[in-house]
Formats: structure tokens, sequence, C-alpha cells
């Protein structure tokens, strides 16, 4: 842990590899609305015991992008953003931001609604105000989070009556509402049918454009990550094993021959590490 | 004890007032078959006094404001011993709930002394506290302590640690994860803690007022049978009966209050 430096300074930066430094420079300073925050990891490991779960990860993400995280179960990309969120602790390696970074400015969503089931729908988004909800505006930062979201006639209700896809809209929601700067999702859409599946692709998609966030998406769908991602990072023994840009401009027609083409790929990448294993 | 009211409820199209009237319905039919068999001279009343003799004999009793009395020394003695014993249950559930050390420190002995029936220590008691109202007291405290204690401590134990980890990811306090996440999420438990605590209560209170006492219902049934005046008995008892609902239903009231968000207590 005293080797994490979660969030380094304006100043820091200029001590730092040349190639970081440009990097850094992507970020939009100085307006109005608050825009995605760059991310730069560097010789990132985690263990649990004996158990490495990240082996050494080097991965720079400029702000604004919209990165999906794909892999096996068990191969560590749930930790990966866990630790980037500030979940976990890290055994060794650094995470930084390209700026200095408030707690509401990292948001997280998980394959979970998390909602309190005792608070009205508006309530749980005021949840997501973070110290700022004894605010007099908290109430009206909450309402129009949930316009977003498509569900402003639900507020009043408690969260047992919603269905899966509004119980994650209102999840989804109460991330946005502290207007954060880097959003992480845990699969966020893995305990979906396949319609709203598709919709909430589309909602993360436009709330995305709109907010310009960083976006780190952990997905096992790989359809999904070329559908949303601009870069899929597949993930495989604790390594960052490709890297692909999704060169594909949106917005981007489901089904299309080229994401087709692009999740095969991908897919037989990842299935080709599960046959090296089985051969050991 | 609410596993079937909580059942999703297929109601046929009645009048809303005809509903309320169902539970009473058998209470109602019991009395009028007990009358009529007191009346036909099928039970003799030495056995079992008609309805409306209990009725005269309660009717008197109030007129000369002993009922009254008693009623409320056996009241009181309930709620205060119920405050007392709550209180403590309720204090410790939360300490251990939270705090591992606290648990670790106390847990064990509780465990050991909850096993002991609190009925058990009646000659004890006694000894130590005569037939004063404190014997009463530490009686019902003692039997209510444990129902609300260890329901306490379920609930807080048994809270999804992943609304736990949430709130501490959108920046809660401690004082405001208890408020918002920890202490809603035990109250289901803690209220079935509760409604065990009320019946132990009243249980506790009958007995210790039937062997040493000198006023309350306990004591006003035992005088009576002394004097061989069965109707007063039995009035004693329906009173109990009747007191026993009166702090379900007001317990339910309260869950009902409070725990309007859980599918359970939703108006279908």
């Amino acid at each position: 842990m005293q080797q994490a430096v979660r969030f380094i300074s304006p100043e820091a930066e200029l001590v730092e590899p040349a190639n970081f430094v440009e990097q850094a420079r992507v970020v939009q300073r100085g307006s109005e609305t608050p825009r995605g925050l760059s991310l730069t990891i560097r010789g990132l490991r985690k263990s649990f015991g004996d158990n490495e779960v990240l082996r050494g990860i080097d991965l720079h993400i400029p702000a604004g992008q919209f990165v999906a995280v794909v892999g096996r179960s068990g191969c560590g990309k749930s930790t990966l953003l866990r630790l980037v969120a500030g979940l976990e602790t890290v055994t060794a390696g650094t995470i930084a931001f390209g700026e200095q970074a408030r707690p509401e400015d990292i948001r997280v969503m998980f394959q979970e609604p998390r909602l309190l089931p005792w608070a009205r729908v508006l309530s749980n988004v005021e949840v997501g105000l973070g110290k700022e909800r004894n605010l007099p505006d908290a109430q009206a930062r909450a309402e129009s989070a949930l316009v977003e979201v498509g569900l402003d006639d639900k507020r009043a209700q408690w969260p047992a009556v919603l269905s899966g896809g509004q119980k994650q809209r209102v999840a989804l929601a109460r991330a946005l509402v502290s207007r954060p700067r880097v959003l992480a999702f845990d699969e966020p859409l893995g305990a979906l049918d396949a319609l709203t599946r598709i919709s909430m692709q589309r909602l993360l998609e436009r709330v995305w454009h709109d907010q310009a966030f960083t976006a780190i998406l952990v997905t096992h769908d790989v359809a999904e990550a070329v559908a949303l991602a601009d870069r899929v990072l597949v993930i495989e023994d604790g390594r960052i094993a490709h890297d692909i840009d999704v060169d594909i401009p949106r917005p981007r027609r489901r089904g299309s021959a080229e994401l087709a083409a692009l999740e095969g790929s991908i897919l037989k990448n990842l299935l080709q590490g599960t046959e090296d294993t089985s051969d050991l | 004890m609410s596993l079937i009211d909580s059942l999703p409820r297929v109601r046929a199209p009645k009048l809303p007032r005809a509903d309320g009237l169902i539970p009473w319905i058998v209470p109602l039919a019991i009395v009028l078959i007990w009358q009529l068999a007191c009346v036909t001279g099928f039970v003799p009343g030495r056995v079992l006094p008609a309805p409306s003799d209990v009725a005269l004999a309660g009717w008197k009793l109030l007129l000369s404001g002993e009922l009254a009395r008693n009623i409320w020394v056996s009241f009181w003695r309930a709620s205060i011993g119920f405050l007392i014993g709550g209180g403590i249950g309720f204090a410790f559930g939360l300490a251990n709930g939270l705090s591992q050390l606290s648990s670790k420190l106390t847990d064990t002995t509780l465990q050991m002394v909850r096993n002991i029936p609190h009925l058990a220590l009646i000659p004890l008691v006694i000894l130590w506290f005569g037939i004063d109202e404190s014997a009463k007291l530490f009686l019902v405290a003692l039997g209510v302590f444990f129902p609300i204690y260890l329901n306490t401590l379920h609930g807080i134990r048994t809270v999804d640690p992943q609304l736990i980890e949430m709130g501490r990811i959108y920046g809660m306090t401690d004082g405001e994860l208890f408020r918002r996440v920890i202490f809603p999420g035990a109250l289901p438990s803690i209220f079935v803690g509760l409604r065990f605590a009320l019946g132990i209560m009243w249980l506790t209170l009958i007995v210790a007022e039937t062997i040493a006492a000198s006023s309350g219902l306990g004591y006003m049934a035992m005088q009576a049978r002394e004097f061989m005046l069965i109707d007063i008995v039995v009035l004693s008892i329906l009173i109990y009966a009747l007191l026993g609902k009166l702090a379900d239903s007001a317990s339910r009231a309260l869950e009902r209050l409070t725990l309007s968000w859980h599918p359970a207590f939703q108006k279908h």
C-alpha cells in the first residue's frame, strides 16, 4: 500500500517519463462541465495471500476513452476494476489519475444494483452525491439524474417494485448524479435479459457520450465489449494479453459484419488460451 | 408467526369492513357455544362459568375500581420490565453486532446465561428481592433480554455486506452508514425479537404474579381461587389473552409503519 500513489498532482506529472506527460496533456482542463480523467497504471500487482491475481499491469487510458476489459472468469479483470475504484489496496505498482480526483469523481456500478430497499428511488439516487447529499440542491440533482435514465416517474417508488433493468437504471443514475469523471462498470448488465441488455447498452453509450467520462467496462460478453468500447483489453493470467483498438465509427450497427469479425477474432484469442492451459 | 400473513393474498371482491371482521368470527362463535353449553347445563358452573357471569364479575370489579388497579399494576410491571430488559438487550445486540471486541468479550457469557430458563431463578429471586416489585421487574427484564439481544445481533450481522460496501464507496460516515444502511437492514429481525419478547413478557409476569405478589392480575386470580370465585379466575385469564393480543397488534402496527418498504408489507 505504501507504494501506491492514487492521486498525483500536475507538478508531479512533469517529472514523469516523456510519454506519460504527453498523454496527460490530453486531459481537458478548466472547462465548466467535468470531463473524463486519464488513468495511468504501472507495474500493478495484486495478491490475495499466495494467490497472485494481477502480475504486472501497465496501462494508460486517455481521458474520456471507453475501455472494455474482457477475459475468462478468474483472470483478474474484476480485481483490476476494484483496484482502480479504490475498493482494494494494491500489492505493488501505482494507479494514478491525470488530475487530482475527489472521491465523487470515481464511481462504480456493480452487477447487482445494490439499492437500499428501505429508501425510495429518489433517496437512493441522492446517496450518490456523497458528501454533497446534504446541500439544498441535492434533490434537484437527483431528479435530473433520474430524468437522464428515463425513470423520473418512478421517483417515489420502493426499489422492490421495480424490474431488474429499472433497478440497474436507478443504480446508473446514482453513479451519474455526482458527475463522475471515471465510471467503472463491473458486469453491470450480466444479470439482465437479452432485450433489456441491448437497451441498457444504448443507455450506457448515450450517457458516456453526453457526459464524456472515462469508462471502464468489465464484461465477459465480447459482443458487448466491441459494441460499446473504443478499445478492448484481453486479460489472461493477470496480464494484458491483447490490447485491441475498435476502430468502428459510432453509432455502431449491432450485428454488422465488422463487429462480428472483430468479436470472432477476440473470441478466438480467448479460446486459444483455454486450449493452451488444457494441454498442460 | 407472520409467514402465512406475508404470502401474497388473492382477495375475493368483498366489502373492506367485512374483511376486518373475519378474524373475530371464530372467537365470537366459541363464546356463543360456551354460553349455550353453560345455560343448558351441559357444563356445570363450578367447572366453567358462563361468559355472561364472567362479564358480570368483570363489571362488578370494574365498578369497585379493583380491576382497573390490578390491570394497571400488571401493565406497569410489564412495560417497565420490558423497557429495562429490552433496552439492555438492544444495546448489547448493537454493541456485539458492530464491534468484534465487544462480541468476543461478552457473547460467550451471554450465551451461557441464555441457556438457564429464567423462571428457574424464581426461588433465588424471591430470596434476593422478596416479593417486592423489583423481583417481578427483574424476571420480566431477564425474560425479554434474550430475544431482543439475539435478534438485534442477528439482524445487524446479516445486513447485506454489498450494501455496506456501497455505502462506504459513496462516502457515508460511520454514523450515516448505521442510520441509513445497518439499522434499517436489521429492523425486520429486531421486530421478530420484539414480538417474541412481548410473548415472554406476559408469560413471565403471569408466573411471577401467581407465585409471589400482593397485587396485579395474577394475584387477583390467585385470590379468587382461594375463595373459589371461578368467574374471576376465568376473567383474569381472558384479560391476559386480550392484553397479549393488544401488545401484538401494537408491534404489528409499528412494523407496518416502519417496514412499508418491505415487499411483505406492501399493499397489493
